[in-house]
């Protein structure tokens, strides 16, 4: 209990801190930026997915706006599986080691990567190319295989979703970049930033027998990524979440990146070809004042390589 | 004159490597050990490579017609430097005369009735097709279960507090292993088994080899006849005894200087305690009176007690109890899961050919990364006791993974190519609609059809915009992923019927998807 509290303390204690630190930061790159950044969005399309994120996070004024100095970062791509980039169940590895390399440029103190997977955990972060793309680019790839990992965390805003257990990495960290990969999904249709926060806890079955979609949504009261990087290089289009062959993915070379996990999720939802009112989770999210779906209030930059 | 210490020394060396890496291959708490170490490992294991060779028919399986070849020309070597239980006792043994001080070994009368009988009743029952007493007695696979199901816990208990001191330190190298195996059946066979192995050591050094033990027995034929052996000097012995208090397999019979051949297992102590060079090891003489030895007919006695509590070790109940917590008030479920049978690893081609061949060693159940692979206790039938079987409320079988056909030492598992194993069908998925969270609470789930890796379990329309899984039985191969991933409990809404036999799953069919232009660079 005595733990719990004070981690729990040292996540907003250090929030604080992020957020004093950023006005300075802001001000500082004001100076440096041509034109400052007031961008709740940004999706860029048809580069290679290190060139695209290098583009949007450019445009949204640095990753030092998200990352500050002596910071650590926790980035959470989608591992789930025991499948090759190519077959797009996990998020892409080039995006995820560039991602890292930004962190680290910002000055990061630590960048951790991690994913409660479902497959065979090993087998998931050598096979998906992340192990090997989180070494490379000086980051540490961290298990989450057993239930020691994760702490209980109450979630008060929660409608079914009352608490949860939470990978310390996330209760541990100053900033959280959520990177999922855009694909089909049997169970919440679309598999997209919000859901990919089901591989941050532990038991994720409760969600799936207690509405699978008010859970998600809820668990998002809890705590909201510092920045959502939705990786449509690759899309599977169906069969997801897992796929079956490579038949099921087409080449998309899309990127959403955006502080508003449900606008990121809803602009998504559009470049997969279906409509974010359609998808509960994302509706509820919205209902909930989680976030906006509706596109048209946002200041979006649209960028074609 | 001084004795010779050399022989002793190098068997102890080649002894303690033989046991050491056997063990490291049921303890290796984050599969580090590459599949081929783990092969040639296994490779001279000798019931293991024997069945294996029964069962592929292929030369290069066969590492116990080395030993065979080596125990004509050196006596049973085998049983002092490969076999890890023979090491196991050669510590057990050593630990009560060196440390405890306790009295020193003496000849005892063989018991060849017992073991002859063994070993042609296990004989038997490999031709009759059953691995059981295989199972029960050969020394390896029991000493791989005691690794597996006694020490492995205790390696990954440390494993994980180590683990989780370092991750203080912000070190990630060493992963958790959580501990699933907690089969009783088995574990207390091993345990009853270590017991017995330890008392007997204790008391009278290798008497399990020599009594019991099928491998001990099959050898001593051979080295009955072996080119070089023990002998002791008649001119240089002056039968002070020195050599039969240090010989474990009580063979040597200082009063007519006589030395069992069919027992020694080339441990060599007896050169080194010789305090006068008597004790030789040599090209045998041919000496008429040697081969045919007065033998007496074993009195059976008492021993035979040790085979029945032995057998003990099976009347553990199995007492698995799967995880049925519920959470968050939900309703329980309330049609059970009617398994008939279980489901065999990918490899073993079915009950039936898995049941004949597998001696229940536990290498596969260490090695499964998923820990889908546990120890059965009745779920095959008794021919199958602590055959490992899928336990699909332990795990789900990874559909890339081929460990365990790729380790199994016996041939139970054969070993499968990737493309070929993803369309082995261990069993079949079956829906019960009524347990499903679709059905009962109209929220979506879709856990089984998720994790599904041929989308055999898939999403169809069921009402208000909600779909609900239904089940394609010819492209499903068994893997139990959507078992494992189903969140109802108690009883779950979907499960795998083993199938008897292993068949081919058609594959999954895959039409092209062809994208529209929508002419728009972005959609909103």
């Amino acid at each position: 209990m005595k733990r719990r509290e004070f981690i729990l303390k040292g996540v907003s204690a250090g929030l604080v801190t992020g957020t004093s630190l950023s006005i300075g930061g802001l001000t500082g790159l004001a100076s440096v930026l041509p034109a400052q950044s007031t961008y709740d969005l940004v999706a860029v399309r048809d580069g290679e997915p290190d060139v695209m994120f290098d583009r949007a996070i450019a445009s949204l004024g640095g990753m030092a706006k998200y990352v500050k100095k002596g910071q650590k970062v926790v980035v959470k791509p989608n591992i789930g599986w025991d499948v090759s980039p190519e077959r797009a169940g996990n998020t892409n590895p080039k995006l995820v080691g560039r991602i890292i390399r930004h962190c680290f440029d910002a000055g990061a103190s630590e960048v951790y990567v991690f994913d409660n997977t479902c497959d065979a955990w090993k087998l998931c972060y050598k096979n998906s190319g992340i192990e090997k793309a989180v070494k490379d680019a000086g980051g540490k790839i961290v298990p989450g295989n057993t239930e020691n990992y994760y702490q209980t965390v109450q979630i008060p805003k929660g409608k079914r979703l009352k608490e949860a257990r939470v990978h310390e990495l996330i209760l541990n960290s100053d900033v959280f970049i959520n990177v999922p990969v855009l694909k089909h999904h049997s169970s919440a249709s679309i598999s997209l930033a919000m859901k990919n926060l089901m591989g941050v806890v532990w038991d994720r079955r409760y969600w799936h027998r207690n509405d699978l979609h008010q859970c998600i949504a809820d668990f998002v009261t809890w705590r909201k990524p510092t920045l959502n990087v939705i990786d449509g290089y690759r899309v599977m289009l169906r069969n997801g979440p897992r796929g079956v062959s490579e038949a099921d993915v087409v080449l998309m070379k899309q990127l959403i990146v955006s502080a508003d996990i449900v606008a990121a999720d809803a602009a998504a939802t559009m470049v997969f070809g279906s409509k974010p009112e359609d998808i509960p989770h994302i509706r509820i999210a919205n209902d909930m004042k989680l976030g906006t779906m509706d596109l048209t209030r946002l200041n979006i930059n649209r960028i074609k390589i | 004159m001084r004795s010779v210490a050399w022989p002793r020394k190098a068997r102890i060396a080649l002894s303690l490597v033989f046991l050491i890496f056997t063990g490291v291959i049921f303890l290796d708490p984050a599969r580090w050990i590459p599949v081929t170490w783990i092969n040639v490992i296994t490779w001279p294991q000798f019931a293991p490579s024997f069945l294996k060779f029964l069962v592929t028919g292929i030369w290069a399986a066969s590492g116990f017609l080395l030993f065979v070849i080596l125990t004509v020309l050196f006596g049973r070597i085998y049983c002092s430097t490969v076999c890890p239980l023979g090491t196991l006792q050669d510590i057990i043994s050593r630990i009560r005369r060196r440390i405890l001080r306790q009295k020193p070994l003496r000849y005892a009368r063989p018991q060849n009735m017992l073991r002859y009988i063994i070993l042609i009743i296990v004989i038997i029952s490999i031709i009759a097709g059953s691995a059981l007493l295989v199972n029960f007695l050969d020394p390896y696979s029991n000493f791989g279960r005691i690794m597996a199901n006694l020490f492995r816990p205790v390696v990954l208990t440390a494993n994980n507090t180590l683990a989780g001191i370092l991750e203080k330190q912000d070190i990630f190298w060493l992963p958790r292993t959580p501990w699933k195996s907690y089969q009783l059946a088995s574990l207390g066979f091993a345990a009853a088994f270590l017991i017995l192995v330890t008392w007997m050591s204790a008391v009278s050094g290798r008497l399990y080899c020599n009594t019991v033990c099928p491998v001990g027995a099959l050898l001593s034929l051979f080295s009955r006849i072996s080119l070089f052996r023990i002998s002791l000097d008649k001119q240089l012995c002056n039968s002070c005894g020195q050599c039969s208090k240090v010989c474990k397999a009580q063979c040597i019979d200082v009063k007519s200087r006589e030395v069992d051949y069919s027992r020694c297992v080339a441990c060599f102590n007896c050169i080194t305690a010789c305090p006068s060079s008597g004790v030789v090891y040599g090209i045998a003489k041919f000496r008429i009176n040697n081969g045919k030895k007065k033998f007496e007919a074993a009195e059976n006695g008492h021993r035979r007690t040790l085979l029945k509590a032995l057998m003990v070790g099976t009347a553990f109940l199995s007492t698995k109890t799967f995880a049925t917590r519920l959470t968050g008030g939900e309703k329980p479920t309330s049609i059970p899961e009617e398994r008939s049978q279980v489901s065999s690893p990918p490899g073993s081609e079915g009950h039936d050919h898995f049941n004949k061949n597998c001696t229940a060693c536990h290498l596969c159940v260490s090695a499964c990364p998923t820990h889908v692979l546990q120890p059965s206790f009745l779920e095959y039938g008794v021919q199958g006791l602590m055959q490992p079987y899928m336990d699909y409320h332990s795990g789900f079988c990874n559909f890339e993974c081929t460990v365990c056909g790729d380790i199994c030492p016996t041939g139970a598992i054969l070993p499968l190519a990737g493309e070929h194993k993803k369309r082995v069908q261990l069993g079949v998925a079956v829906f019960i609609k009524e347990n499903c969270v679709v059905y009962t609470d109209e929220t979506d789930c879709g856990a089984c059809s998720e994790h599904c890796p041929t989308k055999a379990v898939d999403m169809v329309p069921y009402k208000d915009g909600l779909t609900i899984p239904e089940v394609n039985d010819k492209i499903c191969i068994g893997c139990g992923a959507c078992e494992y991933a189903c969140p109802t409990r108690p009883f779950r809404a979907i499960f795998v019927e083993g199938n008897q036999l292993h068949i081919m799953a058609d594959e999954p069919q895959q039409e092209e998807i062809i994208l529209e232009d929508t002419g728009e660079d972005f959609p909103f």
